[in-house]
């Protein structure tokens, strides 16, 4: 075999220092294959490099989990001997690229994950990204992500039942594509991706191998530069139909006891795969490329072992089972084939056709991939805006008309609609609401899904940014009635070789960290996406959270829409004293035109008692409806309950000024009851502050006597903005 | 009552059909896998929603050739009760034992929404439950739901009754604004001329509690019970 | 001036469509079938005096929106 150069092992992505690094391991100067497998391994995609050191500093355990980071995915306990397995992975660089087959693909990536575990996925969410809506690429990438996305979910029959899409400048160049799902199995039934057992085989199943995005994982770490577009390299299709198969033939495979290890073949496909089995299981593998199932004649080993063709799985099975195997896999039409089995020699072996192509020491590439602690610079802390530098003074119902006609506030229907979000037949809330919910299928006990970013709160701020995206998503589950568990983050940055890059990244960690220690809300999986940059441009850092929790009773789910006239409304977790906080918040931004300001201090502690009077609340029936303050504060909460129940709102003459209705606040909730007394009682002896609002009836929202808009208004406003904006043509 | 659902390649409204008939006829179909080339005789047999094959070449066109799909005609001629739901419509139109076909949605787009349609004859074994001309409210969630015939065709349809739902809006009325995909007529669901084959684009399955978002589908099972 | 444009995948990357329908092809019994490729086709009529231009216009126009240059390839044939 040649041996590589220096300037091979560059265009791999290794540094200089990485280069002596693995020729010191492998004792030579590997062959190209070789380099291929370490440059996989070692890339920032598969190792974690730069932040492996501030990821290691999330809090990962609580009673309920099960199994934290480090595998496909996070598991934790649903109670009765059900788990819930769940994660969310990032496909941002190839849904740039392609918007249909990037968005595809990253949904049938995330699906293999959860599968692969022995869970039945039953619910997908996904937090997007996009440019202004006034750039030109933008509308193309909205179509193409959300096409891509609902043709994959949709054929794999997995019900897409949330999830959140934002605007902003920032992205212009590079969109966001972070897709979640969540499956459930039984806390005995489930499936890690350890190899063990000398001799044992090791089977390939699946789709056949062609030359689908060599280098894909390398390119999911490498900035773009404007060039990249009409480099394009091969993207992978996706086909959801053979994955529906595989999903099918793995689950009734694994109802069987021949499975002992099981692994996806997603970013360097054959490669990490097989490291990662062997490295957990501390046993080597040998590999015949021979054997393996592929598309495309003359297939190198060095593309063989870098594919990222799709649909494909890794297994060990038990010795004798493979005929077992075989057989269930030939029913769904699928391939199957031994293309080698464990070995106590601790080595990677490729061979084909009888000639070694690469002969590795799993450990040494496994434990010495690099770990850079980058230097990092905290970032400037921004002022508070408080409510004298205002200069707009128009009435709250004039500003709320303005904001829910943007991008960002306006309804989303237009993207779920083209997600099935009610397949499986468990859908209890769609989105739209403050969480996806779907039933444990057959019991009663159901699942609450969210996914959350406050990427302008993270820019301001990445430590108190990173709190409040925690919190945010904890109290979407609260505010559908469900106990909150435990999250997977998606952690969006640009490049980690800037100081400020870095600095806005352990910011955010801290503050994640913080959270989750309060909230009792561990980390349990996760992804890491770096280098999110066009031209030296970052995107705003956006640590997506997809939280879950669980609802024992799901007949006591609660939704946001008011739920009958001569109900009560009440700010729950705020008073008219309160100073609206405009840092950083939408009113800031659509009202005043400035993006500025810090963005609004959480406070953890009060957060969780706010949310736990909630649920305590919800236990003992008092509410009809809930809904959390987010962005853009309470008239827009309001609003968007009255539209939801085509109910109105007469609110109260308050003494506030106009942008109390808006400021950003954390902690609150919005919620209606017809027991003032009993939950005006509940509150003071919880120590909880509250102020009633208003009464629902009419179709109008009223504030006082002489400040109104029709339901049918903002209605139309805040229903058709999507529509009307996807109509136009580019 | 015997009752089966095919399972196909791609199907994943199966458990759906399953539950439905389950908990409302209070028995269990038996999952009939498409590769086999034998079923025992049923009563019921339901072609599910989903997407055999991956929905390519044309909807429903690979299943409708597949080895058991030659017992369900022969079955069906027999006078089994058939449903066809969603991708289970498009399936039995490219065997032909219904007319027409299902083109892609006006809109260009999959949509995936409650919507309502008005029960067109309720003297049939799947409609007998509704009242005349009854709203019910049931989801959609397809990309090719747009029910193309030709006129003559179209005409022997409402001439034999053969029309069994049309969509409209909450109060009944049907016209474009309350058609989802463009549908000849409104045709939501249409019956054989023997009325022992009932295919439709939404999901009376999916629509059997309210917690779910409606319970109206329900009906179109216990018209089954007689 | 009329012309057609065939549009295919480019060689190499997956057509899951055209791997099902060749699958099914061959379990319906035809069993001499060895390959099967999928493509599309347009037929296009341009108002220009001249072989060139007709080419230019329609390379134009298959580069921005007939084909996606990713994974496809695009073949104009001229026809009169």
């Amino acid at each position: 075999m040649t041996e590589v150069t220096r300037e091979n092992a560059k265009e791999h992505g290794l540094t200089d220092e990485e280069f002596d690094l693995m020729c010191q391991l492998v004792g030579r100067v590997p062959n190209l294959t070789e380099l291929g497998i370490f440059s996989a391994m070692w890339n920032e995609h598969c190792s974690y490099k730069s932040s492996k050191r501030w990821l290691k500093t999330l809090p990962t355990t609580a009673p309920w989990v099960i199994c934290g980071p480090g595998e496909n995915a996070g598991v934790i306990d649903i109670e009765d001997g059900d788990a819930a397995i769940f994660k969310i992975e990032s496909h941002n660089h190839p849904s740039y690229i392609e918007p249909y087959q990037g968005a595809a693909t990253g949904v049938g990536g995330i699906l293999r994950d959860v599968f692969t575990m022995g869970a039945r996925p039953v619910a997908l969410m996904n937090a997007l990204r996009f440019g202004a809506p006034e750039h030109p690429k933008t509308r193309h990438f909205v179509n193409g992500v959300v096409s891509g996305i609902g043709g994959y979910g949709n054929c794999m029959g997995i019900p897409t039942v949330g999830g959140e899409t934002e605007f902003h400048e920032a992205y212009n160049g590079n969109i966001l594509v972070n897709a979640m799902c969540v499956g459930t199995a039984k806390t005995d039934k489930i499936f890690y991706a350890t190899a063990s057992g000398i001799g044992n085989p090791v089977v390939y199943v699946g789709a056949k191998t062609g030359r689908d995005g060599i280098h894909g994982s390398t390119m999911a770490s490498a900035e773009f530069t404007e060039d990249a577009e009409s480099k394009r390299p091969t993207v992978q299709v996706g086909d959801p139909f053979t994955e529906k198969l595989v999903m099918e033939a793995c689950l009734e495979l694994m109802k069987t006891d021949s499975v002992i290890g099981i692994q996806d073949m997603g970013a360097a496909g054959l490669t990490c795969s097989s490291m990662e089995m062997a490295s957990k299981g501390q046993v080597g593998v040998e590999l015949h490329l021979e054997n393996l199932p592929t598309r495309e004649p003359n297939m190198t080993p060095y593309e063989i072992m870098l594919s990222e063709s799709q649909e494909r799985m890794l297994m060990v099975l038990k010795p004798g089972r493979e005929e077992e195997a075989h057989q269930i896999f030939k029913k769904w039409g699928l391939d199957f084939a031994v293309i080698g089995h464990l070995t106590d020699t601790g080595r990677l072996v490729v061979k084909m056709d009888g000639e070694i192509y690469a002969d590795l020491k799993v450990q040494d590439i496994v434990d010495n991939s690099p770990e850079y602690d980058r230097p990092w610079k905290e970032s400037p802390k921004k002022t508070e805006i408080t409510p004298d530098t205002l200069k707009n003074t128009q009435d709250p119902i004039q500003s709320l008309k303005l904001m829910l006609d943007t991008a960002n506030l306006s309804s989303r229907r237009w993207i779920w609609e083209q997600y099935d979000h009610m397949v499986m037949g468990d859908t209890i809330q769609y989105p739209g609401g403050d969480a996806g919910v779907v039933r444990v299928h057959d019991t009663k006990k159901a699942l609450a899904i969210t996914t959350d970013c406050s990427p302008r709160y993270c820019l301001s701020d990445p430590f108190e940014g990173g709190k409040q995206v925690v919190a945010e998503a904890w109290r979407n589950l609260v505010a559908v009635g469900a106990k909150p568990l435990a999250i997977t983050n998606n952690l969006n940055f640009g490049n980690p070789e800037r100081e400020e890059i870095m600095g806005q990244f352990v910011g955010c960690i801290k503050g994640i960290t913080e959270a989750c220690k309060t909230l009792d809300f561990p980390v349990i999986s996760g992804n890491v996406s770096l280098y999110n940059e066009t031209e030296g441009k970052a995107i705003m850092p956006t640590p997506v959270i997809g939280g879950v929790g669980l609802m024992r009773d799901s007949s006591k789910m609660m939704t946001m829409g008011f739920k009958d006239k001569n109900e009560f409304i009440y700010l729950v977790g705020g008073s008219e004293k309160d100073v609206p906080w405009l840092g950083s918040s939408l009113y800031l931004k659509d009202i005043e035109g400035i993006e500025d300001g810090a963005p609004p201090p959480v406070d953890l502690s009060l957060e969780r008692k706010t949310g736990e009077f909630i649920l305590s609340l919800n236990e003992k029936s008092l509410l009809s409806a809930c809904h959390d303050v987010s962005a853009g504060g309470i008239l827009i909460a309001i609003a968007e309950m009255a539209i939801k129940s085509k109910i109105g709102a007469q609110l109260y003459n308050l003494d506030v000024i106009p942008a109390w209705w808006f400021g950003e606040n954390q902690a609150r909730y919005i919620i209606t009851t017809n027991d003032c007394a009993s939950f005006e009682k509940l509150a003071t002896s919880n120590n909880i502050t509250t102020l009633k609002l208003g009464e629902t009836c009419g179709q109008k929202i009223q504030i006082g006597d002489n400040l109104s808009v029709t339901l049918d208004e903002v209605d139309q406003i805040h229903g058709k903005w999507f529509d009307r904006y996807m109509s136009q043509a580019a | 009552m015997k009752s089966a659902v095919i399972v196909f390649p791609g199907s994943n409204c199966d458990r759906d059909a399953y539950v439905a008939i389950r908990d409302v006829l209070g028995s269990e179909p038996e999952m009939a896998w498409h590769g086999d080339s034998s079923l025992e005789k049923k009563d019921l047999i339901i072609v599910p929603g989903g997407f055999s094959y991956g929905d390519y070449l044309r909807c429903g066109s690979m299943a409708a050739n597949s080895p058991l799909m030659k017992e369900v005609i022969k079955q069906a001629n027999e006078g089994t009760k058939i449903i066809g739901i969603c991708n289970g419509f498009q399936i039995l139109t490219e065997t032909g034992l219904l007319p027409g076909t299902l083109m892609r949605n006006k809109g260009l787009k999959f949509i995936c929404r409650q919507i309502h349609m008005r029960v067109e004859n309720n003297t049939t074994s799947f409609t007998r439950k509704y009242a005349d001309k009854q709203v019910i409210q049931v989801p959609v969630a397809h990309n090719e739901g747009n029910y193309v015939v030709e006129d003559d065709v179209l005409k022997s349809l409402q001439d034999n009754d053969q029309v069994a739902f049309r969509y409209c809006d909450e109060s009944g009325t049907v016209n474009d604004d309350t058609n989802p995909n463009g549908a000849t007529d409104n045709i939501a669901g249409v019956l054989n001329k023997n009325k022992n084959i009932l295919a439709l684009m939404p999901h009376p399955e999916r629509a059997l509690s309210k917690l779910f978002g409606s319970d109206d589908g329900r009906g179109v099972f216990e018209s089954l019970m007689g | 001036m009329k012309a057609r444009v065939y549009v295919q995948l480019k060689p190499g990357v997956l057509d899951p469509e055209a791997s099902v329908v060749s699958k099914t092809l061959g379990t319906m019994g035809f069993d001499t079938l060895s390959k099967l490729d999928m493509g599309k086709f347009f037929d296009i009529e341009l108002d220009v005096d001249s072989t060139e231009k007709a080419e230019a216009t329609l390379k134009e126009m298959c580069e921005k929106l007939l084909s996606n240059t990713v994974i496809e390839n695009y073949k104009i044939e001229i026809q009169s």
